[in-house]
Protein backbone atom coordinates (compact mmCIF):
# COMPACT_ATOMS: atom_id res chain seq x y z
CA UNK A 1 0.00 0.00 0.00
CA UNK A 2 1.43 3.24 -0.82
CA UNK A 3 2.39 5.73 2.06
CA UNK A 4 0.96 9.34 1.81
CA UNK A 5 3.68 11.34 2.97
CA UNK A 6 5.33 15.16 2.72
CA UNK A 7 7.27 15.52 -0.70
CA UNK A 8 10.59 16.04 1.33
CA UNK A 9 9.81 12.84 3.22
CA UNK A 10 9.02 11.26 -0.33
CA UNK A 11 12.35 12.38 -1.89
CA UNK A 12 14.32 11.66 0.87
CA UNK A 13 13.06 8.22 1.63
CA UNK A 14 13.22 7.07 -2.09
CA UNK A 15 15.67 8.84 -3.99
CA UNK A 16 19.36 8.15 -3.04
CA UNK A 17 23.09 9.36 -4.57
CA UNK A 18 23.99 7.06 -7.37
CA UNK A 19 20.08 5.85 -8.16
CA UNK A 20 18.54 5.49 -11.58
CA UNK A 21 15.28 8.16 -11.58
CA UNK A 22 13.08 8.70 -14.15
CA UNK A 23 10.91 11.45 -13.93
CA UNK A 24 8.60 11.16 -16.72
CA UNK A 25 5.17 13.13 -18.00
CA UNK A 26 5.05 13.56 -21.71
CA UNK A 27 4.72 17.60 -21.80
CA UNK A 28 1.68 17.05 -19.54
CA UNK A 29 2.08 16.29 -15.45
CA UNK A 30 5.84 16.84 -15.55
CA UNK A 31 6.81 16.28 -11.62
CA UNK A 32 8.88 19.60 -11.73
CA UNK A 33 8.25 20.35 -7.92
CA UNK A 34 9.65 16.81 -7.00
CA UNK A 35 12.54 17.63 -9.13
CA UNK A 36 13.35 20.83 -7.48
CA UNK A 37 12.99 18.92 -4.03
CA UNK A 38 16.06 16.80 -5.62
CA UNK A 39 18.22 19.60 -6.08
CA UNK A 40 17.20 20.94 -2.72
CA UNK A 41 18.30 17.60 -1.42
CA UNK A 42 21.81 17.58 -3.09
CA UNK A 43 21.38 14.39 -4.83
CA UNK A 44 24.62 13.29 -6.84
CA UNK A 45 25.33 10.86 -9.08
CA UNK A 46 21.88 10.20 -10.14
CA UNK A 47 21.22 8.57 -13.46
CA UNK A 48 18.03 10.47 -15.25
CA UNK A 49 16.08 8.72 -17.49
CA UNK A 50 13.48 10.24 -19.59
CA UNK A 51 12.00 10.19 -22.71
CA UNK A 52 12.05 14.08 -22.85
CA UNK A 53 14.35 15.67 -20.53
CA UNK A 54 13.09 18.91 -20.74
CA UNK A 55 13.31 22.03 -18.31
CA UNK A 56 13.70 19.93 -15.32
CA UNK A 57 16.53 17.92 -16.19
CA UNK A 58 18.40 20.47 -17.81
CA UNK A 59 17.81 22.20 -14.13
CA UNK A 60 19.10 18.84 -12.32
CA UNK A 61 21.98 18.79 -14.54
CA UNK A 62 23.13 22.55 -14.26
CA UNK A 63 22.80 21.73 -10.55
CA UNK A 64 25.30 18.87 -10.65
CA UNK A 65 23.01 15.90 -9.34
CA UNK A 66 23.66 13.91 -12.79
CA UNK A 67 26.03 12.00 -14.40
CA UNK A 68 24.07 9.85 -16.68
CA UNK A 69 20.83 10.61 -18.90
CA UNK A 70 19.10 8.25 -20.89
CA UNK A 71 16.75 9.75 -23.24
CA UNK A 72 15.51 10.13 -26.53
CA UNK A 73 14.40 14.33 -26.86
CA UNK A 74 16.44 16.44 -24.96
CA UNK A 75 14.95 20.35 -25.78
CA UNK A 76 12.63 23.09 -24.13
CA UNK A 77 9.57 22.00 -26.44
CA UNK A 78 8.69 25.08 -29.14
CA UNK A 79 11.28 27.00 -28.15
CA UNK A 80 15.01 25.62 -28.82
CA UNK A 81 18.15 23.84 -27.00
CA UNK A 82 18.78 22.82 -23.39
CA UNK A 83 21.35 24.97 -22.38
CA UNK A 84 22.39 23.15 -19.64
CA UNK A 85 22.03 20.18 -20.81
CA UNK A 86 24.14 21.32 -23.85
CA UNK A 87 26.66 23.00 -21.55
CA UNK A 88 27.82 19.20 -19.98
CA UNK A 89 27.86 17.61 -22.82
CA UNK A 90 29.82 19.77 -24.75
CA UNK A 91 31.87 21.41 -21.52
CA UNK A 92 31.77 19.27 -18.89
CA UNK A 93 29.64 22.07 -17.16
CA UNK A 94 29.81 21.70 -13.86
CA UNK A 95 29.99 17.95 -14.23
CA UNK A 96 30.77 15.52 -17.35
CA UNK A 97 27.31 14.00 -18.20
CA UNK A 98 27.61 10.59 -19.85
CA UNK A 99 24.68 10.19 -22.20
CA UNK A 100 22.81 6.84 -24.48
CA UNK A 101 20.34 8.32 -26.67
CA UNK A 102 17.60 6.25 -28.43
CA UNK A 103 14.32 7.25 -30.68
CA UNK A 104 11.04 7.77 -28.75
CA UNK A 105 9.70 4.47 -29.73
CA UNK A 106 12.72 2.64 -28.74
CA UNK A 107 12.60 4.20 -25.12
CA UNK A 108 8.45 3.47 -24.98
CA UNK A 109 9.39 0.00 -25.75
CA UNK A 110 12.28 -0.39 -23.57
CA UNK A 111 9.34 0.85 -20.48
CA UNK A 112 6.93 -1.11 -21.66
CA UNK A 113 9.30 -4.18 -21.52
CA UNK A 114 10.28 -2.92 -17.93
CA UNK A 115 6.51 -3.03 -16.65
CA UNK A 116 6.23 -6.62 -18.74
CA UNK A 117 8.81 -8.05 -16.80
CA UNK A 118 10.47 -8.69 -20.08
CA UNK A 119 14.48 -8.16 -20.73
CA UNK A 120 13.73 -6.91 -23.96
CA UNK A 121 11.06 -5.09 -26.32
CA UNK A 122 11.05 -5.86 -30.17
CA UNK A 123 10.19 -2.99 -32.70
CA UNK A 124 10.81 -1.84 -36.49
CA UNK A 125 13.47 1.21 -35.72
CA UNK A 126 16.40 2.37 -35.50
CA UNK A 127 17.52 0.83 -38.89
CA UNK A 128 19.88 2.56 -41.22
CA UNK A 129 20.40 5.05 -38.23
CA UNK A 130 23.54 6.18 -36.09
CA UNK A 131 21.57 5.46 -33.12
CA UNK A 132 22.47 1.33 -33.81
CA UNK A 133 25.84 1.83 -33.53
CA UNK A 134 25.93 3.97 -30.31
CA UNK A 135 26.79 1.92 -26.74
CA UNK A 136 24.88 2.21 -23.58
CA UNK A 137 25.96 3.42 -20.65
CA UNK A 138 27.98 0.08 -19.93
CA UNK A 139 29.82 0.73 -23.10
CA UNK A 140 28.01 -2.40 -24.97
CA UNK A 141 25.73 -1.82 -27.95
CA UNK A 142 22.36 -0.39 -26.65
CA UNK A 143 19.99 -1.77 -29.37
CA UNK A 144 20.43 -5.06 -31.35
CA UNK A 145 19.43 -6.83 -34.63
CA UNK A 146 17.55 -9.14 -33.71
CA UNK A 147 15.43 -12.28 -36.30
CA UNK A 148 11.82 -13.11 -35.62
CA UNK A 149 11.50 -16.72 -35.12
CA UNK A 150 8.21 -16.82 -37.08
CA UNK A 151 9.05 -14.86 -40.38
CA UNK A 152 12.86 -14.81 -40.43
CA UNK A 153 12.71 -10.91 -40.57
CA UNK A 154 15.37 -8.41 -39.45
CA UNK A 155 14.09 -6.43 -36.41
CA UNK A 156 15.60 -4.22 -33.35
CA UNK A 157 15.77 -5.49 -29.73
CA UNK A 158 15.80 -2.88 -27.28
CA UNK A 159 16.84 -3.37 -23.80
CA UNK A 160 14.29 -2.94 -20.52
CA UNK A 161 14.26 -0.20 -18.39
CA UNK A 162 14.23 -0.85 -15.25
CA UNK A 163 15.27 2.71 -13.03
CA UNK A 164 15.44 2.53 -9.01
CA UNK A 165 12.68 4.97 -8.83
CA UNK A 166 10.03 6.82 -11.22
CA UNK A 167 8.74 10.19 -10.22
CA UNK A 168 5.53 11.25 -11.82
CA UNK A 169 2.79 14.02 -11.02
CA UNK A 170 -0.96 13.10 -11.07
CA UNK A 171 -4.38 14.84 -10.59
CA UNK A 172 -5.21 13.05 -7.76
CA UNK A 173 -5.06 10.12 -5.54
CA UNK A 174 -8.01 8.81 -2.61
CA UNK A 175 -6.72 8.56 1.29
CA UNK A 176 -5.62 5.31 0.72
CA UNK A 177 -2.98 6.05 -2.34
CA UNK A 178 -4.83 5.22 -5.55
CA UNK A 179 -4.10 7.23 -8.08
CA UNK A 180 -5.57 8.53 -11.11
CA UNK A 181 -4.19 10.61 -13.55
CA UNK A 182 -6.37 11.70 -17.22
CA UNK A 183 -5.28 13.88 -20.42
CA UNK A 184 -1.96 12.86 -21.73
CA UNK A 185 -0.79 10.40 -19.93
CA UNK A 186 2.27 9.50 -21.72
CA UNK A 187 4.57 6.65 -20.56
CA UNK A 188 3.64 7.58 -16.67
CA UNK A 189 2.34 3.85 -16.20
CA UNK A 190 5.17 2.09 -17.93
CA UNK A 191 7.26 3.84 -15.97
CA UNK A 192 6.24 3.29 -12.46
CA UNK A 193 5.26 -0.01 -13.13
CA UNK A 194 9.03 -0.50 -15.07
CA UNK A 195 10.86 1.06 -11.43
CA UNK A 196 11.57 -0.33 -8.41
CA UNK A 197 10.03 2.15 -6.17
CA UNK A 198 7.52 5.02 -7.25
CA UNK A 199 6.58 8.64 -5.75
CA UNK A 200 3.51 10.46 -7.13
CA UNK A 201 2.91 13.97 -6.88
CA UNK A 202 -0.61 14.96 -6.78
CA UNK A 203 -2.66 17.93 -7.39
CA UNK A 204 -5.59 17.02 -4.97
CA UNK A 205 -5.94 14.16 -1.98
CA UNK A 206 -9.85 13.15 -2.03
CA UNK A 207 -11.98 10.93 -0.08
CA UNK A 208 -13.56 8.84 -2.72
CA UNK A 209 -11.82 8.65 -7.19
CA UNK A 210 -14.69 8.65 -8.81
CA UNK A 211 -14.60 7.77 -12.14
CA UNK A 212 -13.08 9.29 -15.46
CA UNK A 213 -13.45 8.27 -18.77
CA UNK A 214 -10.14 7.34 -20.29
CA UNK A 215 -8.23 7.57 -17.13
CA UNK A 216 -4.98 5.85 -15.91
CA UNK A 217 -5.29 4.41 -12.42
CA UNK A 218 -2.17 3.16 -10.54
CA UNK A 219 -3.61 0.76 -7.67
CA UNK A 220 -2.31 1.98 -3.99
CA UNK A 221 -0.48 -1.43 -3.85
CA UNK A 222 1.46 -0.60 -7.14
CA UNK A 223 2.99 2.80 -5.77
CA UNK A 224 5.41 3.30 -3.39
CA UNK A 225 4.51 6.58 -1.89
CA UNK A 226 1.97 9.70 -2.37
CA UNK A 227 2.34 13.36 -2.02
CA UNK A 228 0.30 16.50 -1.64
CA UNK A 229 1.78 19.35 -4.35
CA UNK A 230 -0.72 21.28 -5.71
CA UNK A 231 0.75 23.20 -9.36
CA UNK A 232 3.36 20.37 -8.71
CA UNK A 233 3.59 20.06 -12.39
CA UNK A 234 4.56 23.70 -12.92
CA UNK A 235 5.27 25.53 -15.39
CA UNK A 236 3.69 22.29 -17.42
CA UNK A 237 0.25 21.81 -16.07
CA UNK A 238 -1.99 19.56 -14.90
CA UNK A 239 -5.09 19.12 -17.16
CA UNK A 240 -8.58 20.02 -15.13
CA UNK A 241 -6.34 22.24 -12.64
CA UNK A 242 -3.80 24.10 -13.94
CA UNK A 243 -2.34 25.71 -17.38
CA UNK A 244 0.65 25.22 -18.84
CA UNK A 245 2.77 28.41 -18.23
CA UNK A 246 4.34 28.95 -21.80
CA UNK A 247 6.07 32.40 -20.93
CA UNK A 248 7.70 30.22 -18.46
CA UNK A 249 9.22 28.08 -21.23
CA UNK A 250 9.75 31.19 -23.24
CA UNK A 251 12.07 32.39 -20.31
CA UNK A 252 14.01 30.02 -19.60
CA UNK A 253 15.99 29.73 -22.75
CA UNK A 254 17.67 33.28 -21.30
CA UNK A 255 18.19 31.71 -18.10
CA UNK A 256 19.97 28.87 -18.72
CA UNK A 257 22.33 29.92 -22.08
CA UNK A 258 24.20 32.06 -19.13
CA UNK A 259 26.09 29.87 -16.28
CA UNK A 260 25.93 33.14 -13.61
CA UNK A 261 22.42 33.90 -14.57
CA UNK A 262 21.29 30.31 -14.23
CA UNK A 263 23.20 29.69 -11.03
CA UNK A 264 21.73 32.76 -9.27
CA UNK A 265 17.85 31.24 -10.57
CA UNK A 266 18.98 27.83 -8.91
CA UNK A 267 19.58 30.17 -5.48
CA UNK A 268 16.44 32.37 -5.32
CA UNK A 269 14.00 29.82 -6.96
CA UNK A 270 15.25 26.60 -5.57
CA UNK A 271 17.47 26.66 -3.11
CA UNK A 272 16.63 29.60 -0.83
CA UNK A 273 13.09 28.87 -0.08
CA UNK A 274 14.29 25.43 1.11
CA UNK A 275 10.94 23.22 1.62
CA UNK A 276 8.66 25.53 -0.67
CA UNK A 277 7.09 24.59 -3.94
CA UNK A 278 9.24 26.73 -6.69
CA UNK B 1 12.61 35.68 -40.88
CA UNK B 2 10.18 39.09 -41.28
CA UNK B 3 11.16 40.51 -43.96
CA UNK B 4 8.63 40.24 -46.82
CA UNK B 5 9.41 37.93 -49.00
CA UNK B 6 10.94 38.81 -52.69
CA UNK B 7 8.38 38.82 -54.79
CA UNK B 8 5.73 39.23 -52.17
CA UNK B 9 4.49 43.20 -53.77
CA UNK B 10 1.54 42.55 -55.45
CA UNK B 11 -1.33 41.83 -53.38
CA UNK B 12 -0.80 40.98 -49.57
CA UNK B 13 2.73 40.77 -48.21
CA UNK B 14 3.37 37.87 -47.00
CA UNK B 15 7.37 36.47 -44.97
CA UNK B 16 9.09 33.51 -45.47
CA UNK B 17 8.14 31.73 -43.35
CA UNK B 18 4.45 32.00 -44.63
CA UNK B 19 5.52 31.04 -47.69
CA UNK B 20 6.76 28.15 -46.90
CA UNK B 21 4.03 27.07 -44.71
CA UNK B 22 1.64 27.70 -47.27
CA UNK B 23 3.73 25.56 -49.41
CA UNK B 24 3.58 22.72 -46.86
CA UNK B 25 -0.19 23.47 -46.03
CA UNK B 26 -0.81 22.47 -49.98
CA UNK B 27 0.74 19.43 -49.90
CA UNK B 28 -2.01 17.80 -47.35
CA UNK B 29 -4.89 16.18 -49.06
CA UNK B 30 -8.14 16.25 -47.25
CA UNK B 31 -9.23 13.05 -45.15
CA UNK B 32 -4.73 12.63 -44.79
CA UNK B 33 -3.60 11.27 -41.53
CA UNK B 34 -0.94 13.58 -40.73
CA UNK B 35 1.89 12.90 -37.66
CA UNK B 36 2.66 16.26 -36.81
CA UNK B 37 5.33 17.99 -35.24
CA UNK B 38 5.53 21.57 -33.56
CA UNK B 39 6.96 24.78 -35.15
CA UNK B 40 6.34 24.88 -38.74
CA UNK B 41 4.84 21.77 -39.71
CA UNK B 42 1.92 22.47 -36.79
CA UNK B 43 1.07 25.47 -38.89
CA UNK B 44 1.47 24.10 -41.82
CA UNK B 45 -0.99 21.11 -40.50
CA UNK B 46 -3.76 23.24 -38.81
CA UNK B 47 -4.00 25.86 -42.07
CA UNK B 48 -4.61 23.30 -44.25
CA UNK B 49 -7.61 22.11 -42.06
CA UNK B 50 -8.94 25.32 -42.11
CA UNK B 51 -8.83 25.58 -45.75
CA UNK B 52 -9.05 22.99 -48.02
CA UNK B 53 -8.46 20.40 -46.01
CA UNK B 54 -11.29 20.44 -43.21
CA UNK B 55 -11.12 16.73 -42.86
CA UNK B 56 -7.54 16.11 -42.39
CA UNK B 57 -6.93 14.08 -39.10
CA UNK B 58 -3.65 15.89 -36.92
CA UNK B 59 -1.71 13.50 -34.89
CA UNK B 60 0.73 14.42 -31.92
CA UNK B 61 3.19 12.14 -30.78
CA UNK B 62 2.04 12.85 -27.07
CA UNK B 63 -1.18 10.62 -28.23
CA UNK B 64 -3.50 12.79 -29.45
CA UNK B 65 -5.31 11.37 -32.32
CA UNK B 66 -7.53 13.66 -34.70
CA UNK B 67 -6.45 16.81 -33.02
CA UNK B 68 -8.75 19.97 -33.71
CA UNK B 69 -6.88 23.37 -32.25
CA UNK B 70 -8.19 26.46 -32.97
CA UNK B 71 -4.87 27.94 -32.21
CA UNK B 72 -1.25 26.91 -32.53
CA UNK B 73 -0.11 25.23 -29.89
CA UNK B 74 3.43 25.72 -28.48
CA UNK B 75 4.07 22.59 -27.15
CA UNK B 76 2.76 19.22 -28.15
CA UNK B 77 1.13 18.59 -25.32
CA UNK B 78 -0.79 21.59 -24.91
CA UNK B 79 -3.98 20.86 -23.26
CA UNK B 80 -6.17 22.62 -26.28
CA UNK B 81 -4.79 19.01 -28.46
CA UNK B 82 -6.19 16.77 -25.49
CA UNK B 83 -9.36 18.85 -25.27
CA UNK B 84 -10.13 18.35 -28.77
CA UNK B 85 -8.94 15.37 -29.75
CA UNK B 86 -10.90 12.65 -30.88
CA UNK B 87 -8.65 9.71 -28.39
CA UNK B 88 -5.68 10.37 -26.52
CA UNK B 89 -3.82 7.46 -26.32
CA UNK B 90 -0.64 6.80 -24.48
CA UNK B 91 2.63 7.24 -25.69
CA UNK B 92 3.58 3.03 -26.46
CA UNK B 93 0.09 3.08 -28.04
CA UNK B 94 1.09 5.50 -30.39
CA UNK B 95 4.03 4.48 -31.91
CA UNK B 96 3.19 1.02 -31.77
CA UNK B 97 -0.34 1.21 -33.02
CA UNK B 98 -0.34 3.90 -34.99
CA UNK B 99 2.86 4.93 -36.26
CA UNK B 100 4.55 1.54 -36.78
CA UNK B 101 1.99 -0.30 -39.16
CA UNK B 102 1.86 2.29 -41.83
CA UNK B 103 -1.82 3.78 -40.26
CA UNK B 104 -0.30 7.45 -40.69
CA UNK B 105 -0.47 8.84 -44.35
CA UNK B 106 2.21 11.90 -43.96
CA UNK B 107 4.68 12.67 -41.05
CA UNK B 108 6.26 16.18 -41.03
CA UNK B 109 10.40 16.66 -40.28
CA UNK B 110 12.70 18.95 -39.50
CA UNK B 111 16.18 19.02 -40.17
CA UNK B 112 19.90 20.54 -38.92
CA UNK B 113 21.42 18.70 -41.72
CA UNK B 114 20.35 17.36 -45.06
CA UNK B 115 21.87 15.40 -47.47
CA UNK B 116 21.33 14.75 -51.15
CA UNK B 117 19.10 11.44 -50.54
CA UNK B 118 17.52 12.98 -48.21
CA UNK B 119 18.81 11.57 -44.84
CA UNK B 120 18.45 13.94 -41.72
CA UNK B 121 20.84 14.98 -38.74
CA UNK B 122 19.25 16.29 -35.65
CA UNK B 123 21.75 14.61 -33.08
CA UNK B 124 25.39 15.87 -32.95
CA UNK B 125 27.08 18.71 -35.45
CA UNK B 126 30.96 17.93 -35.43
CA UNK B 127 32.75 15.17 -37.16
CA UNK B 128 32.83 13.32 -33.57
CA UNK B 129 29.84 11.57 -31.79
CA UNK B 130 31.28 12.02 -28.55
CA UNK B 131 33.13 15.79 -28.76
CA UNK B 132 30.13 17.56 -30.87
CA UNK B 133 30.47 20.99 -31.95
CA UNK B 134 26.81 21.43 -31.31
CA UNK B 135 24.62 18.90 -29.24
CA UNK B 136 20.87 19.46 -30.75
CA UNK B 137 18.37 17.89 -29.06
CA UNK B 138 18.28 13.97 -30.93
CA UNK B 139 16.06 11.79 -32.33
CA UNK B 140 12.58 12.20 -30.89
CA UNK B 141 10.28 10.71 -32.95
CA UNK B 142 11.80 10.95 -36.15
CA UNK B 143 13.15 7.79 -36.82
CA UNK B 144 10.44 5.88 -37.27
CA UNK B 145 8.44 8.05 -38.41
CA UNK B 146 10.90 8.44 -41.63
CA UNK B 147 10.55 4.82 -41.68
CA UNK B 148 7.16 3.76 -41.04
CA UNK B 149 4.56 7.10 -42.36
CA UNK B 150 3.47 5.80 -46.00
CA UNK B 151 5.49 9.37 -47.11
CA UNK B 152 7.03 12.06 -45.14
CA UNK B 153 7.52 16.05 -45.77
CA UNK B 154 10.90 17.81 -44.77
CA UNK B 155 10.76 21.28 -43.70
CA UNK B 156 13.97 22.89 -43.18
CA UNK B 157 15.65 26.08 -44.39
CA UNK B 158 18.16 25.83 -46.91
CA UNK B 159 21.72 26.82 -46.04
CA UNK B 160 25.21 25.57 -47.02
CA UNK B 161 25.11 24.59 -43.38
CA UNK B 162 21.99 22.97 -43.46
CA UNK B 163 22.26 21.16 -47.35
CA UNK B 164 25.14 19.25 -46.74
CA UNK B 165 27.35 16.58 -48.82
CA UNK B 166 27.33 14.37 -45.97
CA UNK B 167 25.22 14.71 -42.47
CA UNK B 168 27.34 14.12 -39.29
CA UNK B 169 24.99 11.37 -37.88
CA UNK B 170 22.24 10.10 -39.77
CA UNK B 171 19.63 10.74 -36.98
CA UNK B 172 16.43 9.72 -39.63
CA UNK B 173 16.80 7.77 -42.61
CA UNK B 174 15.39 9.00 -46.10
CA UNK B 175 16.97 6.85 -49.10
CA UNK B 176 20.27 5.59 -46.91
CA UNK B 177 22.81 5.43 -49.69
CA UNK B 178 20.73 6.02 -52.87
CA UNK B 179 18.58 3.91 -54.98
CA UNK B 180 16.90 0.72 -53.13
CA UNK B 181 18.67 1.99 -50.42
CA UNK B 182 15.32 2.04 -48.21
CA UNK B 183 14.15 -1.44 -49.30
CA UNK B 184 17.47 -3.12 -48.10
CA UNK B 185 16.83 -1.66 -44.65
CA UNK B 186 13.67 -2.80 -44.99
CA UNK B 187 11.80 0.54 -44.38
CA UNK B 188 7.91 0.21 -44.84
CA UNK B 189 7.02 3.59 -45.94
CA UNK B 190 8.20 5.11 -49.18
CA UNK B 191 10.18 7.68 -47.53
CA UNK B 192 10.99 11.78 -48.51
CA UNK B 193 8.38 12.57 -50.98
CA UNK B 194 9.48 16.37 -51.13
CA UNK B 195 11.45 18.66 -49.24
CA UNK B 196 10.11 22.31 -48.58
CA UNK B 197 12.54 25.02 -48.09
CA UNK B 198 12.38 28.97 -47.69
CA UNK B 199 13.48 29.19 -51.32
CA UNK B 200 11.05 26.43 -52.97
CA UNK B 201 10.70 23.00 -53.20
CA UNK B 202 13.49 19.80 -53.72
CA UNK B 203 11.90 16.46 -54.86
CA UNK B 204 13.95 12.78 -54.77
CA UNK B 205 14.26 11.90 -58.82
CA UNK B 206 12.37 8.42 -59.10
CA UNK B 207 15.41 6.72 -60.72
CA UNK B 208 18.44 8.07 -58.17
CA UNK B 209 16.32 9.50 -55.44
CA UNK B 210 18.78 12.58 -55.44
CA UNK B 211 17.09 15.70 -54.32
CA UNK B 212 16.15 17.67 -57.51
CA UNK B 213 14.98 21.16 -57.41
CA UNK B 214 11.50 21.14 -58.93
CA UNK B 215 10.13 24.42 -58.14
CA UNK B 216 11.34 27.88 -56.47
CA UNK B 217 9.12 30.76 -55.27
CA UNK B 218 8.30 33.58 -56.46
CA UNK B 219 11.73 36.02 -57.05
CA UNK B 220 13.72 33.50 -56.54
CA UNK B 221 16.44 32.31 -59.00
CA UNK B 222 18.49 29.26 -59.46
CA UNK B 223 21.51 30.24 -58.99
CA UNK B 224 21.03 31.60 -55.91
CA UNK B 225 19.11 28.26 -54.78
CA UNK B 226 22.69 26.58 -56.18
CA UNK B 227 24.44 28.95 -53.47
CA UNK B 228 22.94 27.83 -50.95
CA UNK B 229 22.85 23.95 -51.45
CA UNK B 230 26.25 21.89 -50.19
CA UNK B 231 26.38 19.93 -53.23
CA UNK B 232 26.13 19.90 -57.19
CA UNK B 233 22.31 20.79 -56.92
CA UNK B 234 20.04 18.89 -59.61
CA UNK B 235 17.74 21.38 -61.23
CA UNK B 236 14.28 19.99 -63.35
CA UNK B 237 13.80 20.66 -66.58
CA UNK B 238 10.05 21.40 -65.67
CA UNK B 239 11.00 23.61 -62.63
CA UNK B 240 7.67 25.25 -62.06
CA UNK B 241 7.24 28.71 -60.20
CA UNK B 242 5.37 28.49 -56.84
CA UNK B 243 2.38 30.40 -56.21
CA UNK B 244 2.27 33.04 -53.38
CA UNK B 245 0.03 32.43 -50.46
CA UNK B 246 -3.52 33.56 -51.26
CA UNK B 247 -4.89 36.33 -49.50
CA UNK B 248 -7.24 33.31 -47.77
CA UNK B 249 -4.24 31.56 -46.67
CA UNK B 250 -2.55 34.19 -44.80
CA UNK B 251 -5.31 35.67 -43.30
CA UNK B 252 -6.41 31.56 -41.86
CA UNK B 253 -2.61 31.11 -40.86
CA UNK B 254 -2.70 34.47 -39.22
CA UNK B 255 -5.84 34.18 -37.26
CA UNK B 256 -4.14 30.65 -36.17
CA UNK B 257 -0.54 32.57 -35.21
CA UNK B 258 -3.00 35.46 -33.25
CA UNK B 259 -4.91 32.88 -31.33
CA UNK B 260 -1.97 31.45 -30.00
CA UNK B 261 -0.20 34.65 -28.99
CA UNK B 262 -3.58 35.81 -27.70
Amino acid sequence: MAEIVSLADAVAEAIHDGDSVAMEGFTHLIPNAAGHEVIRQRRRDLTLIRMTPDLIYDQLIGAGCASRLVFSWGGNPGVGSLHRFRDAVENGWPVPLQIEEHSHAGMANRYAAGAAGLPFAVLRGYRGTGLEALPGLDGTPAVRPITCPFTGETLTAVAALRPDVAVIHAQRADRAGNVQLWGITGIQKEAVLASERSVVTVEEIVDELEPRPGAVVLPSWAVTLVAHVPGGAHPSYALGYTLRDNDYYLSWDAISRDREAFSCWLETAVLRPAGAGA
Amino acid sequence: MNAAAPGGGQGVPYTADEMMTACAARALRDGMTCFVGIGLPSGAANLARATHAPNLVLIYESGTIGAKPGRLPLSIGDSVLAETADAVVSVPEIFNYWLQPGRIHVGFLGAAQIDRFCNINTTVVGSSYGTPKVRLPGAGGAPEIAACCREVIVVVRQSTRSFVERVDFVTSVGYGDGPGGRERLGLTGAGPQRVITDLGVLEPDPETCELTLTGVYPGVEVPGVRARTGWPLAVSPELQILPPPTAAELAALRRLRAAQAG
